[in-house]
């Protein structure tokens, strides 16, 4: 029998999802629902002197106004963001101050909307800036990693260096907006909780529910079978999830908490502002004697979270002196977090963009300077590769690209008002896997059920699974129903991280390796069926120390008009390698998806602080606008062939981030060789197109 | 304070082909009497703003935010939800392509995508132009991808699936 894996495969909820079955967290009817609605504070700092609920709790429908002084207790965890109303502190506006729970959402909003809140006010400190005299060296970035890193001497290597580059990049606070907005619809049974949940993971959520009410770990199940996007905002749990699990406890009812567009601006994370100082030194060739990538970004007084924006430059280039540091300030502001591929998305843009200015130095093409300075191994640390096959991709992506036929000096193509140029970026991202656990059960009708608690955020994960397991089963898919998002399947990693297939992938086929041998051993499948049980903990604990990272070349063809600084992108094509592809056809869409969001990054997103409230303003898809249609022309991706047999038993470096690193970088380069001006500053807004 | 009341109205609502008798309160959104009243949670909530497009209906066949309307005001109109575009074994050729061509990641935006594009191909039909055609007054449209984007983009999507959903539509249109 022929495998699936690699074919394009249609995804299997595909039906359900065009005829608006999939049903979502918050599409779950109870009986006797009642709904919260989350009051925010107004202020960016001081505490909340009082809650006058009488008014609301007077009007018809209105079940209660729960506050930090009638809340449920909850126990501590390492997340401030979920210790909600538990006390009066406010830390940044926007925090949540009350939940008011009615009968019907109409009640529940029109009684918070009008709900009375006095404040005693602190001055508020919302700016981040690469002065800023609270900066500080985290412990740690994200997810654990170093916070500064040196090889060589830097400071030397820069002096001696015939070529320099020494600019400063920024990148703004981006918000994830994932199109479904967290919601959460929670019940009890006697002590048991139940929550449909929109996340990445229902793992986390799960352990996060347990802990905070101080349960048995099978005293809560948290379902999450269809979740509509998430790009690291619904990582781990997010405060909806409590308030709704608290507020369903105290009234004894059922209860969703549905968070409005305005209220992801503060609730659930969003990418930390950055600001990028990266220095090359090269000898006239190009080739690199120092590299400098220095990082400030914010976090919250919450919660620290610490993107980890230069280890882009941990792995890309030979260099004999490389150094790297991060450097936080903790503001009255929002908590950041994951946004799709934390630290190489805004780091890409800063490096590929000073590469690019680096090329032009020295009069080198683009390309041919990244291959100049490939390294043999990791630049910092030094451990091999277990596989790197970034100069593959730019070859591939050259020739379908006709990057031969480009002349590169800058702002020389014109047509009409357009000029015209292209440019190109590498991509990276860590290829690593995480231990998770899956069950499959073999039934007398000679079918399988795969249970393990993956999510399918739109990933195409449920499919792919079902692949993987219909090959090691050596069954059609027909015959393999995959099950997903219910943490009573027992612990999994998320989809976060591009991990999610290496991670299930890999437990997926042990499990079923070990069902083939326990039905070979009792001569076939039982009447009552077989069911076997795998871990993954060992496996990845053993694996051998090896740098596993995907690569990628981003290409990207502008238009820029000369009057309105109008940018135009009518080309995009980035090719990766990745490992092995699972389904070709939702592999393609996923790159793809990350490319745009790449565009979108490079050029329309920015969260803006507002210094006065302390507050990002524009806070809806009218003020903050993602790519839209009609923003989008062709965007393609593709792979090269990559056996890797460093990284689990598919061979697979997941695919969920990677799309997004360097796009960014290649549109800026291709605006610069459009219009001869750099741009080192996201979003490339037309006002910085006809004023650099 | 003077005293509040809740406001309830008797609604009719047309929707699929199905007459609806509701009590519900004034202020319900049709999108909320849609998913809470009549459990059809395929119209789905992405910003209740009118800015994202993944609550869009039909009324009387032409595509329409249902957040932005107030139930009591859509009793006069035919509605139809994803529900009634096409279901398994009897899809619309768009929900197919959909599927056939990936023009979905997630799927949240998806029924909004569908149920605008199903009407944008009427609005062709008739003859509207939009913001990209060449010549107002010259006919027909040609429903090209440059005419398909523009006409689609008032509905978002996050995951990044417009090159697919322009594919899928280009696919049925032919």
């Amino acid at each position: 029998m022929s495998g699936t894996v690699g074919a394009p495969v249609s995804r299997i909820e595909g039906l359900s999802k065009v005829t608006g079955e999939a049903r979502y967290a918050a599409d779950f009817p109870l009986a006797g629902l009642a709904h919260g609605w989350i009051v925010q504070s107004t202020i960016a700092r001081g505490r909340v002197e009082s809650v006058d609920a009488g008014a609301a709790l007077q009007m018809p429908g209105v079940l209660a106004v729960v506050t930090a002084t009638n809340a449920m207790r909850l126990q501590d965890v390492d997340d401030g963001e979920l210790l909600v109303l538990q006390d009066q502190q406010v830390h940044y506006r926007g925090q949540t101050v009350a939940l008011v729970v009615g009968d019907t959402l109409e009640q529940a909003r029109a009684a918070a909307d009008g709900l009375p809140v006095e404040y005693q006010a602190e001055p508020h400190d919302v700016l981040l800036s690469a002065s800023h005299p609270r900066l500080f060296a985290p412990d740690h970035v994200n997810p654990n990693l170093p916070t500064d890193t040196l090889t060589g001497d830097v400071e030397a290597g820069l002096a001696g260096a015939a070529v320099t580059v020494d600019h400063t990049y920024s990148t703004p606070a981006e918000h994830n907006n994932p199109m479904e907005p967290h919601a959460t619809t929670a019940f009890w049974d006697g002590d048991r909780l139940t929550v449909y949940d929109s996340n990445q993971g229902a793992t986390r959520v799960h352990q996060a529910l347990v802990r905070l009410f101080g349960l048995e770990d099978s005293a809560v199940r948290v379902v999450s079978e269809h979740v509509g996007g998430g790009f690291g905002s619904k990582g781990g749990a997010r405060s909806q999830a409590v308030l709704a699990a608290m507020a369903a406890r105290m009234l004894g009812r059922p209860i969703r908490v549905v968070l409005s567009r305005k209220q992801l601006f503060s609730l659930v994370g969003y990418r930390t502002p950055t600001i990028q100082r990266v220095r090359l030194g090269s000898d006239r060739g190009g080739r690199l004697v120092a590299l400098d990538h220095q990082v400030v970004e914010q976090t919250s007084t919450v919660y620290e979270f610490a993107e980890q924006t230069a280890v882009f430059s941990r792995v890309m280039y030979a260099t004999p002196n490389l150094s790297t540091s991060h450097r936080l300030v903790a503001l009255d502001v929002p908590t950041p977090r994951w946004m799709r591929a934390p630290g190489e998305a805004p780091g890409s843009f800063a490096v590929e963009s000073a590469m690019d200015e680096l090329a032009e130095a020295c009069g080198v093409d683009p390309i041919e300077l990244r291959i100049r300075n490939e390294p043999v191994t990791e630049p910092e640390g030094g451990r091999p590769f277990s596989s790197r096959n970034l100069i593959a991709c730019l070859r591939e992506g050259a020739s379908r690209f006709r990057w031969a036929e480009r002349d590169p000096r800058p702002g020389t193509r014109r047509d009409g008002q357009w000029l015209m140029g292209t440019g190109v970026a590498a991509s990276t991202y860590p290829a690593r896997s995480a231990p998770s656990t899956a069950s499959v059960s073999a039934q007398e009708d000679g079918s399988f059920i795969v249970r393990l608690t993956a999510a399918d955020i739109g990933t195409g994960a449920r499919t792919a699974l079902t692949q993987v397991a219909a090959d090691e089963l050596q069954v059609p898919m027909d015959k393999v129903e995959v099950r997903i998002g219910d943490s009573d399947f027992g612990p999994a990693m998320i989809a976060g991280g591009s991990m999610g297939m290496a991670s299930w992938g890999w437990v997926v086929v042990k499990a079923c390796r070990q069902l083939i041998a326990d039905i070979d051993r009792c001569g076939g499948v039982p009447d009552d069926g077989l069911v076997a049980r795998a871990d993954t903990a060992d496996d990845i604990a053993a694996q051998a120390d090896l740098v596993r990272h995907s690569f990628g070349a981003q290409f990207a063809e502008v238009r820029v008009d000369v009057d309105t600084g109008e940018i135009r992108v009518p080309r995009l094509l980035g090719v990766f390698a990745a490992g092995r592809i699972v389904n070709a056809k939702t592999a393609r869409s996923q790159l793809i998806g990350g490319m745009t969001m790449g565009l979108s990054m490079a050029l329309f997103e920015e969260s803006l602080m507002d210094a006065e409230f302390g507050d990002y303003l524009n806070h809806d898809f009218a003020g903050y606008h993602i790519a839209a249609n009609a923003d989008v022309q062709r965007i393609d991706a593709t792979w090269i062939d990559e056996e890797d047999d460093q990284l689990n038993p598919l061979g697979v470096k997941g695919i969920g981030e990677i799309g997004i690193v360097g796009t960014a970088a290649a549109i800026a380069n291709a605006v610069y060789h459009a219009t001869g001006q750099r741009q080192r500053h996201l979003p490339i807004r037309p006002d910085r197109v006809l004023s650099p | 304070m003077p005293e509040r009341v809740a406001t309830l109205s008797p609604i009719r609502l047309s929707v699929n082909g199905r007459e609806y008798q509701l009590e519900l309160d004034h202020r319900t959104t049709l999108l909320d009497a849609l998913r809470e009243n009549l459990d059809l949670t395929g119209s789905k909530k992405g910003c209740d703003h009118g800015q994202c497009g993944a609550c869009t209906v039909m009324l009387d066949g032409r595509r329409a935010n249902a957040c932005l309307i107030f139930a009591v005001a859509a009793q006069t109109h035919d509605i139809t939800t994803i529900e009634g575009v096409g279901a398994a074994g009897n899809l619309h050729p768009l929900q197919q392509a959909f599927i056939d061509h990936d023009g979905l990641q997630c799927g949240y935006c998806t029924p909004g995508q569908i149920c605008s594009a199903v009407a944008m191909l009427a609005e062709v039909e008739a003859g509207w132009p939009s913001a990209v055609t060449p010549d107002v007054a010259a006919g027909p449209v040609d429903l090209d991808e440059s005419e398909t984007r523009e006409r689609m983009s008032g509905n978002l999507c996050r995951c990044g699936a417009y090159v697919n959903i322009v594919a899928a539509i280009q696919d049925v249109v032919g």
